[in-house]
């Protein structure tokens, strides 16, 4: 058994589902599970943390807080891990979760080992695996010298828990020092889309080159919208300008492992191929037989896919109705 | 402005990835090395603050074996003026490369802003940008898509999920890490690529800047190469009876819908 510190991620309020699998994840292992939370108004979100099995929520709170500041985050994240002294220090690999962690590393002069897709809790320590050359490989994290294992862990890495309704964390108030920032987030600029991020979404839909145009992205959308799904492209697609970076899944992109990755109209470059591989259940819709990508797909459709797209997109309404 | 940009050299992203016999790593026989696609950006915008503020200087640090040099000379080619080497083991992690770049930096008279990518395309960490200005002692900015430039200070735009941004105000020196996006780097000319190849690299030990394998904080050991996967199902038919069966499959198979 462990002394698990979780530092929990909320935006606007709103706990991120990776947080839940880190929780649910120490709390299933029997470790003593302690979550960080840090924000602004953010207490009663303690609550919801207990459903998932946590002991202790130590939350933070300060108008510094409200929006994600790295020196702030750090400053409350290293008083509170030498007070706790816990074993082990997890957050999400997300752009908030991989911004602060090594900072902290750092403050506790310990190694991170950083996007694990696996977490084994072992006596007071973990084992952990990583990707290295965005998923060609993958490699297994040895700890160098004493002090806290920290990690940060890939979203969907681990799976959501169900809460328990009958379960609660005792909530305690954490210190927040944060001395002198020279950083300040002035604003949080929303995205126009209502979609998904493509590296948190339970499905995405991907397109690629054979779309040819921005405009007939159109029907790619289409169908993510119906299963609520991510839209993500191809390196070649962005390099067309059919879709902006952040959409790009790949080695020079995002990395992704949703439960359902539908590829249209992609080939599968290798460095394509490095960023969704580790995707549960692969669909592959592409005119050529040959192409790559059927190499790791588990369904394939060699269609046009102008034609098969928005027939899926009706089949989906179909069994969503129902 | 003393302008600085640490760089990685990375394995091409076409790289097929082999492993060593014993598994402790990868087979480095045909690797094509490249400078980390990330850090063109970070060099291009040293640069394009370069040409904006006569009588600056960009320096280019790579801390790794003596074959980083390759790609320190790729960013020479680009405009850098200088370029230095710090030299540690291939195996250095990111807090032992970190250290060494922090020490490099420590050296120079002034330094006014750094560069690095937001993260390189090899072990894909996304730790040594926080790790050099943590070592250092400045702030520092990830995933940088956009910035302002003052006197005392930067404005950034910060990428962050579902297309968002954060605006981030910091003072300087400050590193700020880049994003594709934050600019479009340039090609090398033909009399870059010539000057670059007769340029001084200077050459930095470890021990020249205060790092050594006692900052060695992680070690990777027992790497895998993916599982091959099945050859998966083809779903044969007319679109729209395939549209039909794929959706049946998804939903009752994979249970995924």
């Amino acid at each position: 058994m462990a002394k698990v510190l979780i530092v929990a991620e909320q935006r606007d309020g709103k706990l991120k589902k990776s947080t839940f699998e880190l929780v649910g994840a120490s709390a299933a292992a029997g470790n003593e599970t302690h979550v960080a939370l840090l924000g602004e108004g953010v207490d009663g979100l303690a609550k919801e943390i207990g459903q998932y099995g946590a002991n202790k929520v130590h939350v933070a709170q300060n108008a510094a807080l409200k929006l994600y500041n790295a020196e702030a985050y750090t400053a409350v994240l290293t008083d509170l891990a030498k007070s706790l002294s816990p074993d082990v220090i997890l957050a999400s690999h997300t752009p908030t979760g991989r911004d602060f962690m090594p900072r902290l590393a750092r403050r506790l002069d310990v190694g991170l080992a950083s996007d694990c897709v696996t977490l084994a809790f072992e006596g007071n320590s973990i084992k952990v695996r990583r990707p290295v050359y965005s998923g060609k490989a993958t490699a297994e994290v040895e700890f160098v010298g004493a002090g806290p294992r920290l990690a940060t862990i890939r979203a969907n890495a681990l799976g959501v828990p169900k809460p328990d309704a009958g379960k609660s964390a005792e909530s305690v108030t954490a210190t927040a020092n944060l001395g002198d920032l020279k950083t300040k987030t002035t604003d949080v600029v929303k995205g126009a889309s209502a979609r998904p991020d493509v590296t948190e979404a339970a499905i995405v839909v991907s397109g690629g080159r054979a779309l040819k145009s921005s405009d007939n992205f159109k029907i790619i959308e289409e169908l993510a919208d119906t299963l609520g799904a991510a839209v993500g492209a191809s390196r070649a697609a962005v390099d067309a300008g059919y879709r902006p970076h952040r959409d790009q899944v790949g080695q020079t992109g995002k990395v992704v492992s949703p439960a359902l990755y539908i590829a249209c109209g992609i080939s599968g470059a290798i460095q394509h191929l490095a960023g969704m591989r580790t995707s549960k259940t692969i669909v592959a819709i592409n005119t050529d037989p040959e192409a790559p990508i059927y190499q790791i797909a588990d369904y394939g459709i060699v269609s046009d896919l102008f034609t098969v797209v928005p027939l899926l997109t009706e089949e989906f309404k179909k069994i969503k109705e129902h | 402005m003393n302008l600085y940009v640490c760089i990685k050299q990375v394995p091409d992203t076409e790289t097929k990835i082999k492993l060593n016999a014993d598994s402790s790593g990868i087979d480095p026989a045909g690797i094509k090395w490249i400078l980390s696609p990330y850090d063109e950006f970070a060099v291009e915008e040293a640069l394009r603050l370069k040409e904006k503020n006569a009588g600056s200087t960009v320096t280019v640090i790579s801390a790794g074996p003596t074959r980083v040099v390759e790609a320190i000379r790729t960013a020479l080619a680009m405009g850098c003026d200088n370029g230095i080497h710090v030299e540690i083991p291939e195996s250095a992690d990111n807090n032992f490369a970190a250290k060494a770049l922090a020490g490099a930096l420590k050296k120079e008279a002034k330094v006014d802003l750094v560069f690095t990518g937001k993260e390189a395309i090899d072990d894909g960490a996304a730790q040594t940008s926080q790790l050099i200005a943590e070592h250092f002692g400045m702030p520092c900015v990830t995933v940088v898509l956009g910035a302002e430039y003052g006197a005392t200070s930067v404005k950034c735009k910060r990428e962050v999920e579902g297309g968002a941004f954060e605006m981030v105000e910091t003072a300087l020196p400050a590193l700020l890490a880049a994003q594709k996006g934050l600019n479009e780097p340039r090609y090398a000319s033909l009399p870059n690529i010539m000057k670059a190849k007769k340029k001084e690299v200077k050459l930095l030990k470890a021990a020249d800047v205060g790092a050594s394998e006692a900052d060695q904080k992680i070690k990777y050991k027992n790497f895998q190469l993916p599982p091959p996967k099945q050859a998966g199902k083809k779903i044969a038919g007319e679109p729209a009876a395939q549209a039909k069966e794929l959706v049946r499959a998804l939903h009752e198979e994979a249970k995924v819908v």
